[in-house]
């Protein structure tokens, strides 16, 4: 592990998995997207809007996977002050505020027809949209401060007090009466989804990682760059300035 | 495609905006990494290198770090 941590190892190493997680999170969203519209059976309450699920449940969870993974590289980069921590941070950012948004917005097309209404300010619904808040302050802080090392320590803390909502966001379905349904899949006692449709909700959550996966080494791979290109472009002022001098 | 019944309009907006999003994500991701690659070719044809790789092997490796 110690040697992937070196960014250009790792580097070398995203240039030779990209192609390979492309290829597979492709060929795994076709069939996901099969399981989900010819494969599993309308739900007996909800009935055809329960394909809805199939896209709303792995993008929530990638959402909250995000938030997490940027806390624990918040300690990397406040502990270990680890080159890499930071990148990952600053990369996992705008894809995991994506990944709230398509939650956010699909689980409001679901609640239209369910509940018959698009919001209402409930626990979870609110907790997503306070995380959805959470990584667009992210973004912007990193934007609004120019030095590296001042802007990934300050997003790191932001990132580390934030990360309080990912318990909040899951347990808000049992510490408040909410309209959101409780735990269904991730629960002691098992998932209270019939299998007939858990085999397309489990390929698509694969599918959505593996998504998350790909995009974030490749943000990553620019993040790198993006920071060898100021630091050259520093490099080529220092240059110019003592040529004139 | 099965008949989505009624609410066909929300299953199908609910699918759209999830593909337009991560195309959206996707195709900046790529465009930011094509770019940061283009610049990063044209200081190198400039001549100018990065302190790190103008030193390896000359230096010392810092605490930690492969050299």
């Amino acid at each position: 592990m110690p040697s992937l941590a070196n960014p250009t190892r790792f580097l070398d190493l995203a240039g030779r998995l990209i192609p390979w997680l492309a290829a597979l999170t492709a060929i795994l969203f076709a069939v996901g997207l099969y399981l989900s519209f010819f494969v599993a059976p309308p739900d007996y309450q909800q009935g055809e809007t329960v394909r809805i699920m199939f896209v709303h449940v792995p993008a929530a969870w990638l959402a909250m996977f995000g938030y997490t993974l940027i806390a624990i590289a918040s300690l990397g980069t406040l502990i270990w002050r680890h080159p890499l921590a930071d990148v990952a941070a600053k990369a996992a950012a705008p894809i995991g505020a994506t990944f709230t948004l398509v939650a956010l917005v699909t689980g409001s097309l679901w609640g239209k027809p369910m509940w018959g209404t698009y919001w209402v300010w409930d626990a979870r619904l609110t907790s997503m949209l306070v995380l959805f808040l959470l990584y667009l302050g992210l973004i912007a802080l990193w934007q609004a401060i120019e030095e590296l090392g001042r802007a990934g320590r300050a997003a790191a803390i932001l990132g580390l007090v934030g990360a309080i909502n990912i318990p909040i966001i899951k347990f808000s379905v049992d510490w408040w009466n909410t309209l959101h349904q409780p735990a269904s899949i991730v629960r002691l006692g098992g998932p209270t989804i019939d299998s007939s449709m858990l085999g397309a909700l489990a390929v698509m959550a694969v599918t959505f990682t593996l998504l998350f996966v790909l995009l974030h080494v490749m943000a990553m791979r620019a993040e790198i760059l993006r920071r060898r290109v100021r630091a050259m472009q520093q490099m080529q002022v220092e240059h110019a300035a003592l040529a004139e001098t | 495609m099965p008949d989505l019944g009624p609410h066909a309009a929300f299953i199908l907006a609910a699918y759209g905006f999830t593909f337009a999003a991560v195309a959206a994500l996707a195709f900046f991701i790529v465009a930011d990494d094509r770019k940061q690659r283009q610049l990063l070719a044209d200081l190198e044809a400039k001549g100018i290198r990065r302190r790190s790789a103008n030193t390896a092997g000359a230096s010392k490796p810092a605490r930690g770090r492969k050299p």
